[in-house]
């Protein structure tokens, strides 16, 4: 039997949700019927629109989808304006005041706390600029991701970006696809640094050589969720850039026509993949759903990948100054757990006019790169305040912090993610010395297991739990080693379970400490995880309360905001009308 | 009114008739249930699997783990509340700290994923 979502699905879904969100917002909240709003909720996230968990009703998450992490000249601005003016709950966030954006994982863009009283003229202002916020959830094409210096960086081989942009245009907004099992993420890059992450989505492009001729190498059903990580696996078929949009188009048909709309949990591609296995996938793909013989693959240059390898050289993430093919820098700036305040967004957009051509772009680590800035300019743009919070040259503590939404927002978290990681970091940054050699040591902390901060391509893997401690229930994390890309890319080995959050960084400094005496010569630490089992590895990582001091120990999920003065979900002004007055609650 | 039953978001939440009410990042207490070795399993909800009614009952199955000997899994059914009156729909939820006894076999109506 089709799942109830399914059902939704098939009497509403797609382009066609939109006049019905505009209908609703112009009524506002109360509109809704109360025994639809199930139905509407899950539709609304085909339009970016994500209701925000428990606690928070009537009020919104919005995702606006940027291709290739690609934000253009006169973009920016707009998106920290409407930040200001729209992302703004009844609380603050105290390490982040009260209107942020959040870059993502997948180079997109999270604004929290917006009403649907307000949508109709956010989506004016984003679509005058060319922005918007289509297909950024629900289950269909996501956005796509890249090298998110696409065009402009030494290291390419195929420009992926116009690839990625056709891409972008084909399948947005295209009834065909609007309808899909579940997610289908799709990632192309065609730089040899691996900077794609192709081997974590649906459907990957990564660049490759065939009779001479560049293009792309395929291959499907990578993934993170549900501790049931995938590898994206290779399907022997090389593409040459102007047909890539028919092997996609064949892919994304084929996951249509034989995705599971019974079982939402096994609907992504990767358990197809683990069900068919590539050589099936390749040859339905070719019977059905392409007209042209296939090319086998060509010869990929896995071998150079550098990005999250773990080497401590070449280019493990997108931070610092780096020249670009035109002569001209990119400067990727650091941005700490992806949150940037939106008058520093504005602020950001105004230098990014004035130092470069206007353009930045969103990393796939959740930072920020200016481009286009002449030589000249550096050292004028690099001298501006705003960069001492948003540093090209960070701490490594800094510079490798993800956190995924967490307690604050999201409805499947377990713990508390974005400020916890923040306080981690500049504990750890006060607290740990690295290895000289050791500049690039990525931690990601996600607060479920759906791994939106991708922990399991981390050195060290935070994953939200809960234990008790005193007797008393407690946040807490598992914590994984050794997880990263590259041509061998590999998963974290989850070593010691439920650690008392508060006694995580003592966790990460004596692991460090221990991972300094008893590495043999140059070993980095991805190899030193690679090469001992999990009980010595356990035995590394020992807990402990250090004077960190966690403020989010007690089970943040229970409360209707984190860090309200007085957090009880009883006390919860939600739901609001549009001008944010509490409306009488239905329970 | 039929008591409309079911998990969104992932395995998020449990809706009753559109309201939320039931949510992951619960501790239950299990007890006389094979979950785990432990004598009472202290069980961290994580997802529901299934969710079904069995008149007055809402029942689930629960992907989650014991934190106190680590054993993860999914949960036989549970009663995670009530619907008394279903013309009211009120639903009156369980205190999930409390000790709950996992079912094996359930007459669930409409069982559904
Ligand atoms: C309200 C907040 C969010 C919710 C409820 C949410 C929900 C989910 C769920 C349910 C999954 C796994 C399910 C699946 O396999 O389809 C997932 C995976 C993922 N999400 Fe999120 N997410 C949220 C925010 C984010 C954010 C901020 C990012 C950053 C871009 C993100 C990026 C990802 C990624 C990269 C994965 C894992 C990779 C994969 O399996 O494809 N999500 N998210
Ligand atoms: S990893 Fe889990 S807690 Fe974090 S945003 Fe994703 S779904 Fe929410
Ligand atoms: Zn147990």
């Amino acid at each position: 039997m089709p799942s109830k979502v399914e059902k939704w699905k098939d009497e509403v879904y797609g382009n066609e949700i939109r006049e019905h969100l505009m209908e609703f917002a112009e009524q506002g909240w109360d509109a809704i019927p109360e025994d639809e709003h199930d139905a509407w909720f899950e539709r609304f996230k085909w339009w970016g629109l994500y209701h925000q968990r428990s606690g928070q009703e009537s009020y919104f998450m919005m995702r606006i989808g940027t291709p290739n992490g690609v934000i253009k000249p006169g973009q920016l601005e707009v998106i920290g304006e409407v930040a200001k003016e729209y992302a703004s709950g009844p609380a603050d966030n105290p390490e982040f005041g009260d209107a942020y954006c959040d870059w993502t994982t997948r180079q997109s863009i999270q604004l929290h706390w917006i009403k649907l009283e307000d949508i109709p003229e956010i989506f004016e202002k984003l679509e005058a600029v060319g922005l918007g916020t289509q297909q950024a959830c629900g289950d269909s094409w996501r956005n796509i991701v890249g090298c998110p210096v696409a065009g402009k960086d030494k290291h390419e081989h195929v420009d992926a970006w116009p690839v990625a942009e056709d891409l972008h245009e084909t399948f947005k907004g295209n009834d065909d696809y609007s309808n899909l099992p579940r997610k289908w993420k799709v990632a192309i890059a065609g730089c040899d640094e691996g900077c794609g992450q192709g081997d974590i989505n649906d459907l990957a492009f990564e660049p490759a050589e065939k009779d001479g001729e560049l293009g792309f190498n395929v291959r499907i059903g990578g993934g993170l969720s549900r501790k049931e990580p995938r590898l994206a696996r290779d399907i022997d078929v090389w593409v040459p850039p102007e047909q890539a949009a028919d092997v996609a188009h064949g892919m994304s048909t084929l996951f249509r026509e034989h995705g599971d709309r019974e079982d939402r949990f096994n609907a992504r591609i990767k358990f197809l993949m683990d069900e068919w296995g590539p050589e099936k996938m390749r040859s339905v793909l070719q019977e059905e759903y392409v007209d042209f013989e296939l090319e086998t693959a060509g010869e990929d240059m896995r071998d150079q990948y550098s990005y999250n390898t773990g080497s401590q050289d070449g280019h493990n993430d997108h931070v610092g100054i780096h020249e670009q093919k035109d002569g001209n820098y990119y400067v990727g700036l650091n941005v700490l757990v992806g949150r940037m305040g939106a008058d520093d967004v504005i602020e950001l957009a105004e230098l990014a006019d004035e130092y470069g051509s206007g353009e930045v772009r969103l990393t796939q680590r959740q930072n920020i790169i200016v481009t286009d800035v002449p030589e000249e300019n550096l050292d004028a743009f690099t001298s501006e305040p705003l960069l001492e919070d948003y540093s090209p040259e960070p701490s490594p503590f800094m510079r490798g912090s993800i956190a995924c939404t967490g307690t604050e927002y999201c409805s499947l978290s377990i713990v508390e993610t974005k400020n916890r990681q923040v306080r981690y970091a500049r504990w750890l940054k006060d607290n740990v010395e690295l290895p000289e050699d050791h500049k690039d040591f990525h931690i990601h902390l996600s607060g479920c297991t759906a791994s939106c901060a991708q922990p399991q391509i981390a050195d060290v893997s935070l994953r939200g739990m809960k234990t008790r401690k005193d007797g008393e229930p407690v946040e807490a994390l598992d914590i994984g080693l050794g997880g990263g890309l590259g041509d061998d890319p590999r998963f974290a080995d989850w070593v010691e379970m439920r650690v008392p959050a508060d006694e995580v960084p003592g966790a990460i400094k004596n692991l460090v400490n221990n991972f300094e005496d008893a590495r043999e010569g140059g070993e980095t630490f991805r190899d030193f995880v690679e090469d001992r089992d999990e009980e010595t590895l356990a035995e590394m990582v020992e807990p402990e309360e250090t004077d960190y001091h966690d403020p989010y120990m007690h089970n943040t999920k229970m409360t209707w905001y984190p860090y309200a003065e007085d957090d009880d979900m009883q006390s919860s002004p939600a739901p609001t009308d549009g001008s944010g007055e509490p409306l009488p609650s239905d329970d | 009114m039929t008591t409309d039953v079911h998990q969104l978001d992932d395995g998020a939440w449990i809706s009753v008739n559109d309201s939320r009410e039931v949510n992951v990042s619960d501790l239950w207490l299990l007890a006389r249930s094979d979950f785990c070795g432990c004598e009472t399993t202290d069980f961290l909800a994580e997802g529901f699997v299934e969710v079904g009614v069995d008149y007055p009952d809402i029942q689930a199955r629960i992907a989650g783990q014991c934190i106190a000997c680590g054993e993860s899994g999914v949960t036989d059914w549970l009663t995670v509340g009530r619907v008394v009156d279903p013309d009211s729909g009120e639903f009156y939820g369980v205190v999930h700290e409390s000790v709950h006894f996992p079912e094996k076999r359930t007459r669930l109506a409409n069982a559904k994923k």
